[in-house]
């Protein structure tokens, strides 16, 4: 009993401002929002980044109101401090796996989706899942 | 200087970094045969448990070490190293889940060197760790009886992006109203490939068969090195 075991702190080596007691999934995805879209800015005269439009998947269970928090938060000092998310859904589709007939369906009936063409249920995920930067406004 | 708004094209994957990593890990992994499984679940489900039953059960076949997530404790670690096998613990310092590169630290740290399969205890949660390619070969899930028949319901994403489902827990089913038909049939309509097994990581009931399939799914993936690497002496 008491083996000695190497210890390893993996996040606290990553995250630039140690936020350790709020930090969920929202802080690494907000963090790389933020360097992909300073990224962007660079050499062409941004003086602040205004309005960022992120496509965030459907089956996503990242809540838009705490992104924005910590966006805000992260983002101070940067060119995107006071950025608003325009946070559209990409909707959930599935593909029939026996007809290859594509349907676009609610979260909520995603267990208990049929095939539109041929009632099949064995249906597999196509889109409805990651994060996309699609463009900014800047000035 | 204009104050004009002008748009700026992104049209960027926020995970394509973890992902390229992902890859990249995997990719090298596979090169010197070391299959790399990620273990998921809710908190309590049993995935130490399942592990240690896991790593039993392929003694002398595999060799294992296992990376183990935790927001802060260690006990997880301590109680795997207590049981003779290689470990790290990976203090998340309050992410809930763990990405590629997290991992990939973590192997460094644990060394390879002599195993044939590194298990990864993800941290106890339903919803971020599903969306972090870790550069696992395979990903499996558990389910306990006593949390009840309708996660797959609750938590569609993580149940459409696993391999294997198991079922933790079976000998509480006589106490409880847990429908595993409808288990069955909730996963198969969002994840029609997934395997489910029936396991009891406290009495046995089960793990052969689920161990059998990972043992398989080994061999399918890094081929069957390990018996050759077992003669060290022959290197």
């Amino acid at each position: 009993m008491g083996a000695a075991v190497p210890r390893l702190d993996v996040a606290a080596r990553r995250l630039r401002k140690n936020n350790a007691e709020t930090g969920m999934h929202e802080l690494p995805i907000t963090e790389r929002i933020l360097s992909v879209v300073l990224r962007h800015a660079e050499g062409r005269n941004v003086t602040r980044i205004v309005r960022i439009h992120l496509r965030v998947g459907e089956l996503s269970d990242l809540a838009d109101e705490w992104i924005q928090r910590y966006f805000s938060y992260l983002s101070r000092g940067t060119l995107a401090e006071h950025a608003v998310l325009a946070i559209t859904r990409a909707p959930i589709v599935l593909q029939c796996l026996d007809c290859n007939a594509s349907v676009e369906i609610r979260r909520e009936s995603f267990g208990e989706a049929k095939c539109p063409q041929c009632a099949g249920t064995r249906m597999d995920l196509v889109s409805g899942r990651g994060y996309f930067v699609e463009n900014m406004e800047v000035q | 200087m204009s104050d004009a708004v002008k748009l700026i094209e992104v049209k960027e994957d926020i995970q394509a970094d973890n992902e390229r990593v992902a890859r990249e890990l995997r990719a090298r992994l596979a090169a010197r045969k070391t299959f790399l499984l990620n273990v998921m679940s809710g908190p309590g489900a049993g995935k130490t448990s399942t592990i240690l039953r896991t790593v039993e059960e392929l003694r002398g076949r595999l060799r294992f070490g296992v990376l183990e997530a935790d927001i802060e404790s260690t006990v997880d670690a301590e109680r795997v190293a207590a049981c003779g096998i290689r470990a790290v613990q990976l203090r998340t310092g309050g992410l809930c889940h763990l990405d590629a590169t997290m991992v990939e630290q973590g192997l460094e740290a644990l060394g390879l060197d002599g195993l044939d399969v590194v298990i990864i205890e993800n941290v106890g949660n339903l919803v971020c760790p599903a969306e972090f390619d870790t550069g696992a070969m395979r990903n499996v899930m558990l389910l306990s009886v006593p949390e009840g028949d309708d996660k797959p319901l609750k938590y569609p994403l993580m149940f459409s992006v696993v391999d294997a489902l198991l079922i933790n827990k079976v000998d509480y089913l006589a106490l409880s109203d847990f429908d595993i038909a409808a288990v069955r049939e909730r996963v198969r309509k969002i994840n029609p490939r997934v395997r489910v097994f029936e396991i009891s990581a406290k009495t046995g009931q089960g793990v052969r068969e689920w161990a059998e399939w990972l043992h398989g799914e080994v061999e399918t993936v890094v081929g069957s090195a390990a018996q050759a690497e077992s003669h060290p002496g022959r290197a």
